[in-house]
């Protein structure tokens, strides 16, 4: 039993560590970026499960994270203050689900509280994710993976289009998140160390469940169903339920972290859905190893970490691309097999100096 | 355009996501040459240079795999067309540019039935007819087209038979290429290149071709005309900024209810590996 | 080629600036042995003294800027001429005997890395002011982190709900939509136009000159009889011009800064539309114009007046500032000069004039000394700031322009 909870504590520790590092090293604004990267190292995660556990290739989960990060922005931002007489708003206001606050100008606003907001959100993605899965997990190879495509750019282009959603702007001025009686997820620098707790942690959850999930009767039929799928049907294993419910949890765990990310980051806006976000996405789970949680979530601390702070300058998107196109061809079963975790670093020991040493 | 992806899967099964970037990469380097080049040479140039890197891909990426899966094809061509892409942009920058039309001007145009049409837009029609048409000719009469067909059948017997499969798949890489250049140039004096436009192409161009059926050129250009027409309908009803969401709500559904496509036979379809 | 390796390294640019750190990590790292360490002795005695001498500290201005990505288009010459100006002006001595340090930062149009980016520019390059981010999307998003951290933010992006509402330390440097659309619509008046069509890309441009145009209209007679919005990748708008023609338009007016715009008019001449086009200030960029070959003859817009700089009476104000900065811009980057770069360009001089009049560095006083800047000439016009205007031009910063024979040239009122 020990063995198998340490990893997880030994992650934590790093997080930790890396903290108190940057407090002794007073360097603390790498923070913000590595909370962002833990954002994004959720919707990792969880498409690592889809993907290498679960056999199914997404190239729309940053159409889930937008989702969820659209609507809790546009349900926290948008002024209900002109519809206050209706029934319905007033009805919310009595049950406590709306918040007034002042902006930045000192007007008076009357939004969603965002507890409330979050839940919507997540409620919406699950029920997208079951009505998109139900048809798209029945499709195979490249169908599958141009279907999940095009609700991608569905998610993608909507948000473009909509004039509510703020176009090409996106939405601003989204205010904080209220997680528990002083603790916000925010921005602000005050709150920095709180809020890098707070997102690492909700990896650490996250991955938990996940492990979990893995060594489960549930991870031996996924894993049954990546094999072989006809033969997993064969034995009885109902592979249709299977793989919507692994797919509607992977996008429940981006649309999470699209909710907390833009609460982090007070706004969010059409490129968080773009394609090439979906395409980033699936680069890094393939890189940390298909079929590797740990791997996948490594590689996304590094690579998510190193494009935030614009490491990769204009050659950003270029980056990603070629390492996409080697993993595949020199080492397509994901680069961190543990024994290589040696030569990566050697590899790439500029990066990693700058990446986990601040 | 989705000509292009049908030629690839027709002999390989791979559907090449990098497509779109040869439709671009034809325009770029036809405007590239035409600064120095008349126009006919110009395009013929950009063709030309646009099937050597079709080539160059095959051998570099594709050629020495052995029986890649689908997924891993996949990631790979999409990592091709993300390369492609940023590769153009620090060669030709982030500007947009453009061909003169090929005849007239830009504001010279027929009156057909009260439909106005550019004479550029007719190129395009003719173009794409006769791609089309010596496609099928090549295909079917042919030696080296039957070949290829004998590849995308079975790799396997076709080898035995003596066909050299793997020059048949660089083959087929240049082919598609060279039609997305073609297509590229023809197109680019009404759309312009752009290093950023062959995402979109790519993502309508399948559209198409699964529309049409993979495997099936005849049917390729039979809904691509159909699409077309639904989504300049579609702006009188809708905002035009939701046009694309449209196409792909259609490709979505077809590939929920018909995954063969409009045109494609079911059997057909199951008889592939998927 | 210059201007892409300062973006791979920022961190190069950095190292160069403040050599003495880099030496003393080195010599943490243990690589002093023996004759080594003597020699890197010396050099770090010759290089400190050489700190010394130079006394004033550099200062630190960071960029976000779309360099790549969907609004490249901006922010690629605006990172060209943000290069070239602080070599210039290091090369001359700096601003008060400070040299200026440029950190570029390319965002590529997403809001979230330009988060990241003005947190990590602020807290831990801590910069004087940060110049950019290229879109409104991006700069809304990072308004409260420039207000939070204090830190003067030159927006080159256009929106007026930058500075509308104004923000302490936020201020912009491109010409109001809204000022635009009033020349437009004086235009309108005196050819006896009062039925538009309106088409718009769906960039936060269009939408924003939109929302004006909509606004505006009513004020000034004007009726719009068909609203159509395009997507920014559009290749064929016909289906939306022969909308707009159906509706009997007098006039189109299309507010959009993309490609799409040239395939406007191209589209409208072919389907028979022979009224008159009004584009907008995002159509000043001579590509447009070759990309729509004769159509674009006669197109009526309104722009800042570098596009005409050449032809400007000697006695514009503007002319010698325009005149020069095309002039060093095409010999440099061997390409057309745009309004967009000028945007940059009007940022960085505010800000170096406004560390000159304030003669200090501190950021306060800085911000203070801009908005009491008056009659500044930039590209864009001549600016002058006030508490309650953070922007600084008005409508004359516009000129009406049209198309002749493919170049640009001053409208001649009739």
């Amino acid at each position: 039993m020990k063995t198998r909870h340490f990893p997880v504590l030994a992650f934590a520790g790093l997080i930790v560590g890396i903290q108190l590092l940057t407090h002794f090293t007073d360097s603390g604004y790498h923070l913000t970026q590595l909370t962002m990267t833990a954002y994004y190292s959720l919707v990792i995660v969880g498409l690592c499960m889809l993907i290498g556990y679960a056999g199914q290739i997404s190239l729309g989960h940053a159409g889930f994270f937008a989702i969820g990060g659209y609507l809790s922005a546009l349900l926290t931002t948008h002024d209900l203050t002109s519809l206050q007489g209706s029934a319905f708003v007033s009805l919310l206001s009595k049950s406590g689900l709306l918040v007034a606050r002042t902006d930045l100008y000192g007007g008076h606003l009357l939004n969603v509280h965002p507890w409330c907001a979050c839940v919507v959100a997540i409620l919406a993605t699950v029920a997208i994710a079951y009505l998109v899965g139900g048809p798209v997990l029945k499709l195979r190879g490249h169908y599958l993976a141009m279907a999940t495509l095009g609700f991608g750019v569905i998610v993608y282009r909507i948000a473009l289009g909509s004039e509510l959603l703020g176009s090409a702007d996106g939405i601003s001025d989204v205010p904080g998140f209220p997680l528990l009686p002083g603790v916000f997820i925010t921005g602000k620098s005050s709150l920095r160390v709180q809020n890098y707790y707070v997102a690492w942690g909700l990896v650490v959850l996250g991955m938990v469940i996940l492990l979990n999930l893995v060594r489960s009767r549930v991870g031996r039929a996924l894993a049954s169903i990546h094999g072989a799928e006809d033969a997993a049907e064969a034995m009885g294993i109902p592979t249709a339920r299977y793989k919507l419910n692994i797919f509607v949890l992977s996008a429940v765990f981006a649309s999470l972290a699209g909710v907390l990310l833009t609460h982090y980051n007070g706004g969010i806006g059409p490129s968080e859905a773009s394609v090439m976000k979906s395409v980033r996405y699936v680069a890094i789970v393939a890189i940390g190893g298909m079929a590797n949680l740990w791997g996948a979530l490594s590689m996304s601390l590094v690579l998510n970490y190193l494009s935030l702070r614009g490491y990769f300058g204009t050659y950003d998107d270029a980056v990603f691309g070629a390492i996409l196109i080697l993993i595949m061809l020199f080492a397509p079963e994901g680069l961190l097999r543990r024994h290589l975790m040696v030569d990566l670093k050697r590899l790439f020991s500029r990066d990693a100096a700058e990446g986990e040493a601040p | 355009m989705a000509i292009g992806f049908n030629i690839i899967y027709n002999t390989t099964g791979i559907i090449n996501f990098a497509q779109g970037e040869f439709v671009m990469l034809g325009g770029m380097t036809a405007v590239t040459f035409h600064q120095f080049l008349p126009l006919p040479l110009a395009i013929l140039c950009g063709v030309a240079v646009t099937m050597i890197v079709g080539a160059v891909i095959e051998i570099l990426f594709i050629r020495w795999l052995h029986k890649p899966s689908v997924l891993r094809m996949i990631i790979i061509t999409i990592g091709i067309s993300i390369l492609i892409r940023e590769i153009s942009l620090h060669v030709w920058g982030e500007s947009v540019r453009a061909l003169p039309y090929f005849t007239g001007t830009s504001v010279t145009s027929y009156q057909l039935g009260g439909v106005y049409l550019s004479p550029q837009v007719l190129w395009v029609i003719g173009v794409s007819a006769l791609a089309v048409a010596a496609l099928s000719a090549f295909f079917n009469l042919t030696m080296l087209g039957r070949q290829m067909r004998a590849c995308s059948a079975n790799r396997d017997a076709a080898r035995l038979c003596g066909v050299n499969a793997g020059n048949m798949v660089t083959l087929s890489f240049m082919l598609s290429a060279a039609i997305g250049a073609i297509g590229g140039a023809v197109i680019c004096p009404i759309t312009y290149v752009h290093y950023d436009g062959g995402t979109p192409l790519a993502i309508k161009g399948f559209t198409v071709a699964i529309l049409g059926g993979l495997g099936n050129s005849m049917a390729a250009v039979g809904a691509g005309m159909i699409l077309g027409i639904l989504e300049s309908f579609s702006i009188w009803v809708l905002p035009a900024a939701y046009k694309e969401v449209i196409s792909i709500s259609i490709l979505l559904i077809i590939l929920f209810l018909k995954p063969s496509g409009i045109f494609g036979s079911a059997e057909a379809a199951r008889l592939k590996d998927f | 080629m210059g201007l892409r390796t300062t973006y791979n390294a920022g961190h190069i640019g950095k190292r160069n600036g403040v050599r003495k750190v880099a030496i003393t990590t080195n010599l943490k790292e243990g690589e002093m042995k023996g004759k080594m360490g003597m020699v890197l002795g010396v050099l770090l005695a010759i290089m400190m003294s050489g700190v010394f001498v130079q006394a004033a500290e550099p200062i630190k201005v960071g960029a976000i800027l779309s360099v790549t990505g969907p609004a490249s288009f901006l922010g690629a010459p605006e990172a060209k001429t943000l290069e070239m100006l602080v070599e210039e002006l290091n090369k001359g001595g700096g601003v008060k005997g400070h040299k200026i340090e440029l950190i570029v930062k390319d965002s590529g149009a997403s809001p979230e890395k330009a988060f990241s980016f003005a947190k990590q520019l602020i807290e831990e390059d801590k910069v004087f002011a940060i110049i950019g981010p290229s879109t409104s999307g991006e700069t809304m998003k990072i308004k409260s982190v420039a207000e939070e951290g204090k830190t003067i933010l030159l927006s080159c992006a256009a929106a007026e709900v930058i500075v509308n509402p104004v923000a302490k330390y936020v201020f912009k440097t491109p010409q109001k939509d809204s000022d635009a659309i009033l020349r437009i619509f004086g235009q309108m008046k005196k050819m006896k136009i009062s039925k538009i069509g309106v088409l718009s890309g769906n960039t936060g441009f269009g939408k924003a000159g939109k929302e004006q145009i909509e606004k505006l209209a009513p004020e000034h007679g004007i009726t719009i009889l068909a609203n159509e919005v395009y997507d920014k990748a559009a290749s064929d708008l016909t289906a939306e011009v022969t909308k707009l023609k159906a509706a009997n338009v007098e006039a189109i007016l299309n507010w959009s800064i993309v490609p799409a715009q040239s395939i406007v008019i191209k589209n409208a001449r072919q389907i028979g539309f022979k009224g008159p086009i009004f584009q907008s200030h995002g159509f000043g960029n001579i590509k447009y114009v070759v990309a729509a070959g004769e159509a674009a003859e006669g197109v009526v817009f309104p722009a800042g007046r570098l596009l005409v700089a050449d032809v400007l009476p000697k006695d514009h104000p503007q002319k010698a500032l325009l005149v020069k900065y095309k002039k060093d811009y095409e010999s440099r980057y061997k390409e057309e000069a745009s309004t967009f770069g000028g945007h940059a360009y009007d940022a960085f001089i505010i800000l170096v004039k406004a560390i000159e009049k304030a003669d200090s560095v501190d950021k306060d006083a800085v911000r203070a000394a801009i908005e009491q800047l008056k009659g500044v000439v930039g590209t864009g016009g001549v600016f002058n700031f006030s508490a309650t205007d953070h922007n600084g031009l008005d409508a004359d910063a516009f000129e009406m322009l049209t198309v002749e024979k493919g170049k640009f040239a001053i409208l001649k009122q009739k």
